[in-house]
């Protein structure tokens, strides 16, 4: 029977989850949700988790000495290296079980989790080199789309516009420049890998690629999008609803790209426009004060507009055409 | 004591031959001149099915040294090797894997650290991870890089050390320099090192833990004294160890090695492959009828404190001469050698002298005129000289 959020919510009630309340992460921020949602689904489908951490909000918050919020084996190496850290492991893995030296019977997941700052810039290296090399793990992305721990400085990840500490918007510069870095392409790129976003927000969708990348013979990437209710200023309650709201603007598409072939899992009948998005986070009040700001959204909405098409192309060009 | 085998090998095929026999679980590294024939014996030992290593062809050795520490942490015996800027590129991750006391063996191959950019050898880079936490070795030969490479594994896991082994080769002078080592049966070494019993892996999941906690000011600094402590074990184990591998090689190893020390009055001390080129001039110079010796450093962290006061006291003359310079400050092991010098009885005069830099050679001459200065007591504790240096 495929797993449902019902049957999760069945399966954990008298069952842990891997990861405990007690952390010290921010009323509503989607982060333990992603993990919380990684882990049940490894668990749940029979893996035992081991986790990777790269040193960021979740990973100080979740560890703080004598206190663990982990139930299951964790490890955290260091800021950039999750990939190769875990790389290790499930090396040590195959090391260990060709000795006879583990259980053959035992079904591990290695779980990597970083944040944009710890994915997409300074962790990136390990990452690839990761992926190249085909370790059998699952990197999960969280993605606020700023440097949380450090206090929301620009990432490779955060959006035109959002004020950030390192890209503030000033009197003569408006803030960060550059788009976003499209790393679901980067990670694709490396060709025997599956790659694919999610958001707490499509908790189905959510499920189906975790089981599938977990089930994936070879690295397997999920960039989930990770609303900081700080950074981001909406209530505590609002990190799932504007997730949702990022796919029906197609500011976060959801897809998947499995040895080359993309596959997009959510086409919305009808979209929002991806102001709607930009309008209800306080990140971008300075942005939406400009007097060009009306310039500045249509050209998002353009932007937006051309990555989905692009995406649909991608999709029917692809389709049964696997590179491996 | 085991039957008697012969190789005429270079430093770095004598690493990876030990590495072959100790056959850790995992090894993942990063080639770096003079290091990379380490890793492409290696390579081709595990390509040829002469190991059942699993091996890590890492992108970077920052990489290299972080999936050492995830392989230890899940519970493999992991090692590694690497040189100078690859050394300095893993930095961060040295100290994390000590300071989560996994018992990893490095070698490395000692080089120049940039710039400007030299492949030659000298110290500045296992001197840049002298507080790393690290159990530091230096080798005079190739045979002691066998040697201590295997003993090093013993002496990481040992239940009251766990703590990983840096086993230091001179760049190029050892690592590319073909003598003959004498070296140990397979089966001889494998029960020596004996199969590796992690505590706290990983893998096992019915008892998880948390590696890597985030550590504030309320508990930092005791984890801190812990892993002092750990470090002052190494000088209750290490006899221990070094006794047992006697026992299998008939070499005798301990922190430093005197050499004719008997009566010497006139003392040089140095780190490294230099040893044999000072062990050459003090029997020149004992010919001559001269009260000459040298004390060689095997064990640089911990420092052999007790052993260099114990074989310096009341001596006339003491130079240290340092493959590594400390900008701003004392050489790094003059520095070492005269702090604990402060403390004896009778405090020999001390003087400093750095050579070798970048690969730059050590000359018999210049061992001699190190010790002539010396002889006639012409020294001051606090000026830093050079040797084979244009002025
Ligand atoms: C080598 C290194 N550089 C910088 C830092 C400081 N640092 C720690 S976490 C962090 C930002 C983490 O951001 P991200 O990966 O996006 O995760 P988040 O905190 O947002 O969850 C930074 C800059 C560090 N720990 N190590
Ligand atoms: S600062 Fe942001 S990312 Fe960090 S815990 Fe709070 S809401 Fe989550």
């Amino acid at each position: 029977m495929p797993l449902t959020m019902k049957k999760l919510a069945e399966i954990f009630t008298n069952r842990e989850i891997g990861i405990t309340q007690g952390h010290r992460m921010c009323p509503g921020c989607a982060a333990p949700m992603t993990v919380k949602m990684v882990l049940m689904t490894a668990k749940a489908l029979g893996y035992e988790p081991i986790i990777g951490f790269a040193t960021g909000c979740m990973e100080v918050s979740s560890t703080i000495f004598p206190y663990t919020s982990w139930s299951v084996p964790y490890i955290h190496n260091a800021f950039e290296n999750v990939a190769a850290t875990i790389s290790g492991v499930e090396t040590a893995y195959r090391a260990l079980k060709k000795a006879g030296k583990i259980p053959p019977d035992k079904k591990y997941a290695f779980i990597a989790f970083g944040g944009d700052g710890g994915t997409y810039d300074i962790g990136l290296q390990a990452l690839s080199g990761a992926i190249e090399r085909g370790h059998k793990m699952l990197y999960v992305l969280y993605d606020n789309e700023g440097y949380m721990n450090t206090g929301n400085q620009r990432s490779g990840s955060t959006p035109p516009g959002a004020d950030t500490t390192t890209a503030p918007v000033g009197k003569v510069v408006p803030g960060k420049l550059q788009l976003k870095k499209n790393i679901v392409e980067i990670v694709a790129g490396h060709e025997y890998v599956y790659a694919a976003t999610v958001t707490p927000g499509e908790p189905m969708d959510f499920i189906n690629k975790i089981e599938k990348a977990l089930q994936f013979d070879g690295p397997a990437f999920i960039a989930s999008l990770s609303p900081c209710v700080r950074y981001w200023r909406v209530d505590d309650d609002k990190a799932v609803d504007i997730t949702k709201l990022a796919v029906q603007t197609k500011y976060w598409p959801l897809y998947e790209v499995d040895r080359g072939v993309y596959r997009v899992t959510r086409k919305p009948a009808s979209f929002k426009p991806v102001a709607d998005f930009i309008k209800i986070q306080g990140r971008f009040r300075l942005l939406l004060q400009r007097s060009d700001a009306e310039q500045i959204l249509n050209e998002l909405q353009q932007y937006v507009d051309r990555r989905w098409e692009r995406l649909l192309a991608f999709e029917e060009a692809t389709k049964d055409k696997p590179i491996r | 004591m085991a039957s008697k085998k012969v190789l005429a090998i270079t430093g770095a095929e004598a690493a990876a031959y030990a590495m072959k026999q100790i056959e850790p679980d995992v090894v993942a590294a990063y080639p770096i001149t003079p290091q990379t024939p380490i890793v492409e014996y290696f390579a081709k030992y595990v390509a040829d099915g002469e190991v059942r290593t699993e091996m890590i062809p890492v992108e970077s050795e920052h990489s290299a040294m972080s999936a050492v520490v995830g392989a230890a942490a899940a519970g493999a015996r992991a090692m590694t090797a690497t040189s100078a800027q690859g050394l300095a590129l893993m930095h961060e991750i040295v100290y994390i894997a000590a300071s989560m006391r996994l018992p990893i063996v490095m070698g490395v191959v000692n080089r120049a650290l940039s710039a400007p950019i030299n492949i030659h050898c000298d110290h500045s880079d296992a001197m840049s991870e002298r507080d790393s936490g690290w159990i530091q070795l230096f080798c005079e030969d190739v045979q002691e890089v066998y040697d201590l490479t295997i003993l090093a594994v013993k002496l990481a896991e040992h239940e009251d050390v766990r703590l990983p082994v840096m086993v230091n080769q001179d760049g190029f002078i050892l690592s590319h320099g073909v003598e003959p080592v004498e070296v140990l049966p397979d089966e001889v070494v494998k029960k020596f090192v004996g199969s590796y019993k992690p505590i706290y892996p990983l893998l096992d999941t019915d008892h998880p833990v948390t590696y890597g906690a985030l550590d504030l000011y309320d508990y930092y600094f005791e984890h801190k004294r812990q892993q002092i402590e750990a470090m002052k074990n190494v000088y209750r184990i290490f006899p221990l160890v070094a006794e047992e591998f006697y026992k299998i090689s008939g070499r005798r190893y301990n922190y430093v090695e005197p050499y004719k020390m008997e009566n010497a009055e006139f003392v040089i001390v140095a780190l490294g492959s230099s040893n044999g080129t000072i062990k050459d001039v003090v029997d020149e110079l004992r010919s001559e009828g001269k009260k000459v010796g040298l004390l060689k450093i095997w064990m640089f962290r911990p420092f052999p404190k007790a052993e260099i006061q114990r074989y310096l006291t009341a001596r006339k003359a003491v130079v240290v001469l340092d493959r590594a310079a400390s900008f701003g400050a004392e050489a790094p092991l003059y520095e070492a050698v005269k702090s604990a010098l402060y403390e004896v009885a009778v405090r020999p005069l001390m003087g400093s002298f750095v050579y070798g830099l970048g690969g730059r050679d050590l000359k018999p001459e210049h061992v001699r005129y190190a010790f002539e200065r010396a002889m006639a007591l012409d020294l001051v504790a606090d000026r830093e000289e050079y040797l084979g240096l244009r002025e």
